[in-house]
């Protein structure tokens, strides 16, 4: 692993900018910090960001292990709309879909575990193709983003599919101990992804695979397994994103369903820290990155700014962090070049 | 032919042979298939495509990607549309300026990958995010063009026999692939081009000027898909700013089923023009078919996509076990 220069963590700059934008609203958006108990759960601004904020930070989780790779996974949106569909045809059973007649008894815990696996289905394609056929990550994924939009249409035969079930939008709408669902799903998801990744060898044998592949190979890191694993976390996290969106609107609509959440994810992840080369990467600060770009949507909703400027603005902190980060880590990238 | 002309050639033949072969097959299953007409509307339907694969090409070629093209397409349509309506430019005038900002975002993202050695995919995909939002900033509603020089500009056409015609949106396309394919094999930038996709390190090393053939090339995809944003406001007469969206995959996804690999130094101008025909196929066959679902489209797309991936990783590992 490479040696750091100084104390700084790779996630400085995202936590910097995201304290920037903190203060900014400390000073110019008045309430924006207020936290008040109502019907027996927070509401405010900032429980706000962390619930809608919740979905991509699942993606970035297992984006960055991907990243940490040395792939990228552009599947996840189309991966977030099999899962929302999958799940919402088979509570709402529309009759012309495909898997319309499968029937859970409405069992929330089946419903879920089935959606799950179609997204776990899409990450094995992913990881197959990537391991097995050595296709580049980029093209491999590329793949399932085109078609998996087309699969997820097929399953809801064209339509948006609609739904009333009590248990399954609490997903996304109930509240446990006072704070809204979302959080808590994203909260177990980043502990679980540490401590698996942090107690266990995979996650240095994951930035192993990321840094130097043939070395890996030759120290025994069976990197196959390592990459078909990650693709396959990968698209589960988006299967439960997919749910979490669902659920939320109690409806699944193949064609919006995560559309542009896969730019917004591997965003989260370089603005985390994490490169896109592969190696050293670091969930905290994905994490800090979903909820930088998080809290910059908010702001701007708060503010009555018209919401297109998050898109400019997002393109200013991309290039902004990106050029802060490579010239703290010129040396780095010098090296990245093979003689 | 030597045996390495002929391997460089192969993935690009295998491509012509699919193209002929689908249009054959799908004039043999649907009557009135296999006229010139519909094999004109192949054109002039994916002209803005076909426009934004040309550049595209370029940046793959170096082993970069540009994911900007969509929302540049949608964003020089929509300021095309704007000017023209809200000022009293020249409608020659009015169309160029947005070439000109195609030139200068180009200009600027190829400087940042360039000069930083920053990853492609992110400043691109900065520069998606930014257009986009520009473009929404201008005018969130579609806006009609009506001017007599625009409106002649967009019905122009040149007849061809069996009704087919010619229309301003396909001469731009066979221009551009022309030029394409002219820079890309005859140009001292296109050996460039060539010779930083296969190494950048050996390119900086034989003394080739790197940065300055990457501006260039993102300046080329610039404006290109500027290019095609103009094509496409000809083609619909009006500018919205959500065109083009997803555009940038189905531009990589021509171009990847064209031959050329996404690591760079390996394809062709041409190839993506077969990939642009083999995309516009599909399309028309599943209208011809009338039943078949539009979702259908995608998914044959997916699939075809894998079986040229599949197919290509096939040839180069032969490649690698032949010894050369």
């Amino acid at each position: 692993m490479r040696s750091q220069r100084g104390p700084m963590p790779i996630w400085f700059w995202a936590l910097a900018f995201l304290a920037g934008v903190l203060l900014f609203n400390l000073i110019f958006t008045p309430g924006f910090f207020h936290v008040e108990v109502r019907e027996g759960r927070f509401f405010g601004s900032l429980v706000d960001i962390l619930n809608r904020g919740a979905p991509v930070a699942l993606l970035s989780l297992g984006m960055t292990l991907v990243i940490a790779t040395g792939g990228i996974d552009l599947s996840v949106g189309a991966v977030m709309a099999i899962g929302g569909t999958v799940a919402a045809c088979l509570i709402a059973h529309p009759p012309d879909s495909p898997i319309g007649g499968l029937d859970l008894h409405g069992s929330t815990p089946m419903i879920i575990c089935a959606a799950l696996f179609a997204a776990l289905l899409c990450g094995l394609l992913n990881g197959l193709l990537v391991s097995f056929l050595e296709l580049q990550p980029i093209i491999a994924t590329l793949l399932l983003m085109v078609a998996g939009r087309g699969i997820a249409q097929l399953l809801a035969d064209g339509k948006i599919v609609t739904f009333q079930a009590k248990g399954f939008e609490r997903i996304a709408t109930g509240t446990t101990t006072m704070l809204p669902n979302p959080i808590w799903i994203a909260f177990v998801c980043f502990a679980l992804f540490g401590l698996v990744t942090r107690r266990t060898s995979l996650g240095l044998f994951i930035e192993a695979t990321g840094s130097n592949p043939i070395a890996a190979r030759v120290a025994g890191v069976n990197a196959r397994g390592i990459k078909i694993t990650v693709y396959a976390l990968c698209a589960v996290m988006s299967g439960l994103a997919g749910i979490i969106g669902a659920a939320d609107i109690q409806a699944a609509d193949a064609n919006n369903a995560g559309l542009y959440f896969e730019l917004d994810a591997i965003l989260a992840v370089s603005v985390g820290g994490t490169s896109l080369m592969g190696g050293r990467y670091s969930l905290i600060g994905s994490i800090v990155g979903a909820y930088l770009m998080q809290t910059l949507t908010t702001t701007i909703l708060t503010r009555g700014v018209s919401p297109e400027v998050t898109l400019v603005l997002k393109a200013v902190v991309v290039v902004a962090v990106c050029l802060l980060q490579a010239t703290s880590f010129r040396q780095l990238f010098a090296k990245k070049v093979p003689a | 032919m030597s045996r390495e002309a002929l391997k460089e050639k192969l993935p690009v033949t295998i491509t012509a042979i699919v193209t002929v072969l689908m249009f054959v097959l799908c004039g043999l299953h649907f009557d009135r298939f296999m006229t010139l007409r519909v094999f004109m509307n192949l054109f002039s339907d994916s002209a803005f495509l076909g426009v934004v694969a040309v550049g595209m090409t370029f940046v793959i070629l170096t082993g970069g990607i540009d994911l900007s093209v969509g929302s540049m397409v949608g964003c020089t349509s929509i300021m095309a549309a704007w000017l023209m309506q809200n000022t009293h430019l020249h409608t020659l005038v009015a169309m160029s300026i947005p070439l000109l900002f195609g030139l200068a975002i180009g200009a600027i993202q190829g400087f940042l990958v360039a000069r930083f050695s920053l990853p492609p995919f992110l400043i691109t995909l900065a520069g998606l995010f930014f257009c986009r939002g520009l473009a929404l900033r201008i005018s969130q509603e579609s806006l009609q063009i009506d001017r007599p020089t625009f409106n002649d500009l967009a019905s122009f056409s040149i007849q061809l026999p069996g009704k087919a015609s010619l229309p301003t949106a396909s001469i731009v396309l066979l221009v551009v692939v022309a030029l394409g394919m002219l820079i890309a094999r005859q140009t001292r930038f296109g050996r460039n081009v060539y010779a930083i996709g296969g190494s950048a390190s050996s390119a900086t090393l034989m003394g080739l000027p790197v940065r300055r053939t990457l501006i260039l090339v993102y300046m080329l995809s610039g404006f290109c898909s500027a290019l095609g944003g103009a094509v496409f406001t000809l083609y619909t007469s009006s500018g919205n700013a959500i065109s083009g969206t997803g555009l940038e995959l189905d531009a990589i996804a021509a171009v990847v089923i064209g031959g050329t690999l996404l690591s760079g130094g390996y394809g062709s101008v041409f190839g993506s023009l077969l990939g642009i025909l083999i995309l516009g196929i599909i399309q028309t066959a599943i209208t011809f078919q009338g039943t078949l679902s539009s979702w259908w489209t995608r998914i044959v797309i997916g699939v075809l996509l894998l079986t040229f991936m599949v197919a290509q990783k096939l040839i180069e590992r032969a490649a690698k076990r032949s010894g050369s």
